[in-house]
């Protein structure tokens, strides 16, 4: 059994702030990594799942992304926010000798941080995106009535 | 664009495409995006472009029909298209909204794969005693197609007076210019078509013009947007990362291509100097007026003056007035 995520959203915000505030350096992208993995953990554990063990594309991440947005098309809101964050890491990771190598763990840490924004946001702020990428209605009609008679 | 449906042969250049288009400002081009609408206005016509207005056009739907009955969403943006092509017997709708490009897209798309969808629009058009709008019958492009597909970036070198030389920008296409993707096939289509998850026509464009674009992470990133005035605290925290991150990779400016995204972005700005203490001084301007400036169009007239952000000191000190 998979015992969920161990640090809280606040937690997930405060350690990113301290990074973003170093700035962070090449040796912080696999924390930067497992930060966006814990905080989809909340997304998916707070929709009663279990946060999946397994990779998309090599990364956890991008199967917990995967999960999070299962019936919930909004969630694709955040899809290429993760896949940048995982697009930094392989630059960073593969090139770890690139005169750009620290600034793209900077901009690692910025990617990351919207997506804990987004997320937070979205557990704060019920239906957050739900309307506008997913394009899916806020509500359904109830009355069983065809629109517009 | 995808040509799919057109006989070998008899393929139309972009200029023949779309060098003449119905326009579709929407209702925020007539407001708050009134900039957007009077650049992208200014910089078609400098550019020998000719745009037809639709006529009597209507709402597309925005966010608040679609979120109560899409299908009533669908018949709205119809209509537009319907007026296009059975009135105006033009096959190409321009709309630089990303809401309403997107709005006009989900339509076209439903009407093509959804029976009900198709009945509900056909109900409704003879209710309102016009022409039901068919799928096909016009092609939907944004600003960003018009300008690329016409002019392209070899046109626009040709005509630079103003080189934007020396401007970092990071671009930001916002959420609905990509998602969802089903509903943009001519997208991801292979060498020279826009990208959903690296877009970068507006990259082009501008750096065309002179520009560096720089690498910026969050192009199509969430920011909020139609939460902006019910919870204002997540839209504000999103816009101010999206506005560091962009100063983070250098930018001095970040260009816009929507009118919710652009004063979005603006409003947060202050917001977030006023809520969180966190100042940026990154300028935010629509790409139709870094193009036209470009050109050679004056400032007024392309309309920097209705922007909240004043941007004035900034592009007369980089030569652009």
């Amino acid at each position: 059994m998979n015992p969920g995520p161990v640090r809280s959203v606040a937690d997930i915000g405060l350690r990113l702030d301290q990074l973003i505030g170093k700035p962070p350096v090449m040796e912080d992208t696999a924390e930067l990594l497992a930060l966006g993995e814990e905080i989809l953990e909340h997304w998916v554990a707070a929709k009663g799942k279990e946060p999946t063990q397994d990779q998309r594309e090599g990364f956890r991440l991008l199967a917990l992304h995967r999960q999070g947005a299962d019936k919930d098309p909004s969630f694709n809101a955040c899809r290429e926010t993760c896949r940048e964050l995982v697009y930094h890491y392989n630059l960073v990771t593969q090139q770890a000798d690139h005169p750009e190598a620290g600034q793209r763990a900077r901009m690692m840490a910025w990617v990351a941080n919207h997506l804990y924004l987004f997320i937070a946001g979205k557990m704060e702020t019920q239906q957050l995106g739900d309307f506008c990428c997913a394009s899916k209605p806020l509500r359904e009609r109830v009355d069983g009535e065809m629109p517009a008679q | 664009m995808s040509e799919s449906n057109v006989k070998p042969g008899t393929e139309k250049s972009g200029k023949e495409k779309y060098g003449e288009v119905a326009y579709y400002p929407g209702c925020a081009l007539e407001g708050s995006g009134h900039a957007y609408n009077r650049s992208t206005k200014a910089l078609g016509n400098a550019l020998g472009l000719k745009i037809k207005e639709v006529e009597n056009w209507n709402c597309c739907g925005a966010m608040e029909v679609k979120n109560i009955d899409p299908k009533i969403q669908t018949y709205l943006s119809s209509r537009v298209m319907s007026i296009a092509a059975n009135k105006m017997n033009m096959d190409v709708v321009m709309a630089p909204c990303n809401g309403c490009y997107h709005n006009l897209k989900k339509a076209e798309y439903d009407l093509a794969n959804d029976e009900k969808s198709a009945e509900v629009v056909d109900r409704l058009s003879k209710k309102a005693g016009h022409e039901t709008y068919q799928a096909g019958q016009v092609e939907t492009i944004h600003a960003l197609d018009w300008v690329k597909e016409t002019i392209g970036e070899d046109g626009l070198k040709e005509r630079v007076k103003n080189s934007l030389k020396g401007i970092k920008i990071a671009n930001y296409y916002g959420c609905m210019y990509t998602r969802p993707r089903h509903i943009f096939p001519e997208k991801d289509a292979g060498p020279g078509s826009e990208s959903t998850s690296k877009p970068h026509f507006m990259d082009d464009l501008l750096d065309a013009a002179g520009a560096e674009s720089v690498d910026f992470p969050l192009k199509t990133a969430c920011c909020g947007g139609a939460h902006t005035l019910s919870d204002s605290d997540t839209s504000t925290r999103l816009v101010a990362n999206i506005l560091q991150t962009a100063e983070a990779s250098g930018a001095e400016v970040i260009a816009t291509e929507c009118p919710t995204c652009h004063s979005g972005l603006e409003m947060h700005q202050i917001r977030a100097e006023k809520v969180l203490g966190i100042k940026t001084s990154v300028k935010i301007i629509y790409f139709t007026q870094l193009l036209g400036m470009a050109i050679g169009l004056k400032p007024k007239k392309v309309g920097l003056h209705e922007n909240i952000s004043d941007s004035f000191d900034f592009v007369k000190d980089k030569g652009l007035a």
